[in-house]
């Protein structure tokens, strides 16, 4: 690693002051920016933890019923404390990496390193969930702009996360055995206005929506009403994981399963 | 460089650390505490797994900065008063739960988080506990093992297909 400084600001306000200076940059739980930093394919002058603000963590409920998440609440903390009220998101949380990776990683080091095999993406884009910054608000179908990149602007903070809650919901992950990402994972969410599905993991344009698949289920919410479709295999990953052609099937399958557990 | 003070094994220790530095360094380099492990320095074996306020974290993925103010437990912490081995260690070494002995800080440390939490789990709970510990030498029927009996269930009847 190259040297840097590090500070543990307690307000997002300060957090974003410390942000505004050239070479910072954001340490949510490190369980991505850490191992990068060790190869040196970053190197900031200056890492501005977001742990240490209490503003920052937790899960609540909002008066409009949306499951508000902190931008620096660990995915372990999702796992326990979403579970009562949005039980495919706090399982979704509970399945990231392993133990010691969810007591440190966060929701908003997720979305902003949008790592084309992580879950989260799929959450938030197959939920429609609204990304608060310490300076706006961004739509999900706004938000997302391919592999690691993301509306984000230079030094913005994810503060808080906003999940409409779905009449029901399931996300299916097909693991990659050796990183523990996602080889494809399909978030389907049930809604009174109509079906989203949301693929991680297959494209390489990063999380997409399955538009054929969200208006069969929206019209008949069953695996069988998936029967006639197929993803093409253009434009997926092919790695040593899996090829593009493999990707795609793997789509439908775990689409159909997560309709199953929904 | 800049000084960090934090309770590690119940006593209060600081150093003068870089930002850089690893909390994994911090424990091995200045407090000479090296029976944590660093096996991969990748975040992926989990031989560094160590308590930060009472949650298993991986030592190699952490800032020493980060742990200001904290309490850590490491491997060096889990021994009784006395120095004897403490109940999880003990069934690691009554049921061959090692080999090399290389993982074994990490995976007593993965156990200890898992019992605190669920103090009699599945063998199906153990396995999906230790998902990001890995081991080269068991093939890990005889950790599982160990774990299970530390929870002071009856282990005869896991199979060691
Ligand atoms: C062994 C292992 C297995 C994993 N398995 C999975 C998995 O199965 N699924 C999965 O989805 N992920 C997985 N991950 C990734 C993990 O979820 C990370 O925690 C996550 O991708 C990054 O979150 P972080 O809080 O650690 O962010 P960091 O590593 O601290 O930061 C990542 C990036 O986001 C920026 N950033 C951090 N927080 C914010 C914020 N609030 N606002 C703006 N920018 C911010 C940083 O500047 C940096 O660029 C795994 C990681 C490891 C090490
Ligand atoms: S040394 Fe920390 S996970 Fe391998
Ligand atoms: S005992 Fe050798 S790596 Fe586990």
């Amino acid at each position: 690693m190259y040297a840097f400084e590090i500070e543990r600001p307690t307000t997002i306000a300060a957090a974003a002051a410390a942000l505004a200076h050239d070479g910072a940059q954001a340490l949510g739980g490190g369980q991505t920016l850490i191992p990068s930093l060790k190869q040196r394919l970053a190197s900031p002058e200056k890492l501005v933890s977001l742990t240490a603000i209490p503003e920052m963590r937790g899960v609540c409920l909002s008066d409009a019923g949306e499951v508000c998440i902190g931008g620096a609440t660990a995915h372990a903390t999702v796992a326990a404390e979403a579970a009562a009220h949005f039980p495919a998101l706090a399982a979704l949380a509970s399945h990231i990496g392993d133990p010691a990776v969810r007591n440190r990683g966060t929701i908003g080091g997720s979305l902003a390193n949008n790592d084309p095999s992580a879950c989260y993406p799929a959450a938030v884009l197959g939920t429609g969930a609204t990304i608060i910054t310490n300076s706006r608000s961004i739509a999900a179908d706004d938000y997302f702009d391919g592999m690691f990149s993301t509306a984000l602007t230079e030094g913005e903070i994810i503060t808080e996360v906003r999940f409409p809650v779905p009449q029901r919901a399931n996300y299916q992950k097909f693991v990659q055995p050796a990183s523990r990402f996602a080889l494809v994972g399909v978030f389907v969410a049930q809604y009174a206005g109509g079906v989203r599905v949301a693929v991680t993991g297959a494209s390489e344009g990063g999380v997409f929506r399955w538009a054929e698949a969200e208006a069969a289920l929206s019209a008949s919410f069953s695996a069988a009403a998936l029967e006639g479709l197929s993803v093409p295999a253009e434009g997926m990953i092919g790695d040593l994981h899996g090829t593009p052609e493999y990707r795609a099937h793997l789509v439908k399958v775990m689409t159909k399963r997560a309709v199953a557990a929904a | 460089m800049t000084q960090v003070s934090m309770t590690v094994n119940g006593k209060a220790v600081s150093g003068v650390v870089e930002g850089r530095t690893l909390l994994v360094d911090f424990l091995r380099g200045n407090l000479r505490l090296t029976g944590t492990h660093v096996g991969c320095d990748t975040s992926q074996c989990g031989a560094c797994v160590v308590h930060v306020d009472g949650r298993a974290v991986k030592a190699c993925t952490m800032f020493a900065l980060e742990a200001e103010g904290a309490q850590v437990r490491t491997i060096e912490g889990m021994a009784n008063a006395d120095g004897s081995l403490g109940v999880i260690q003990q069934a690691f070494q009554d049921h061959h739960g090692l080999q090399c002995g290389f993982c074994t800080p990490g995976m007593v440390m993965s156990a200890a988080a898992l019992l605190k939490d669920n103090p009699r789990p599945t063998e199906a709970e153990v396995r999906a506990h230790l998902e990001g510990n890995i081991c080269r030498c068991t093939g890990y029927h005889n950790i599982v093992k160990a774990i299970m009996a530390a929870s002071g269930q009856d282990v005869a009847a896991i199979a060691a297909e």
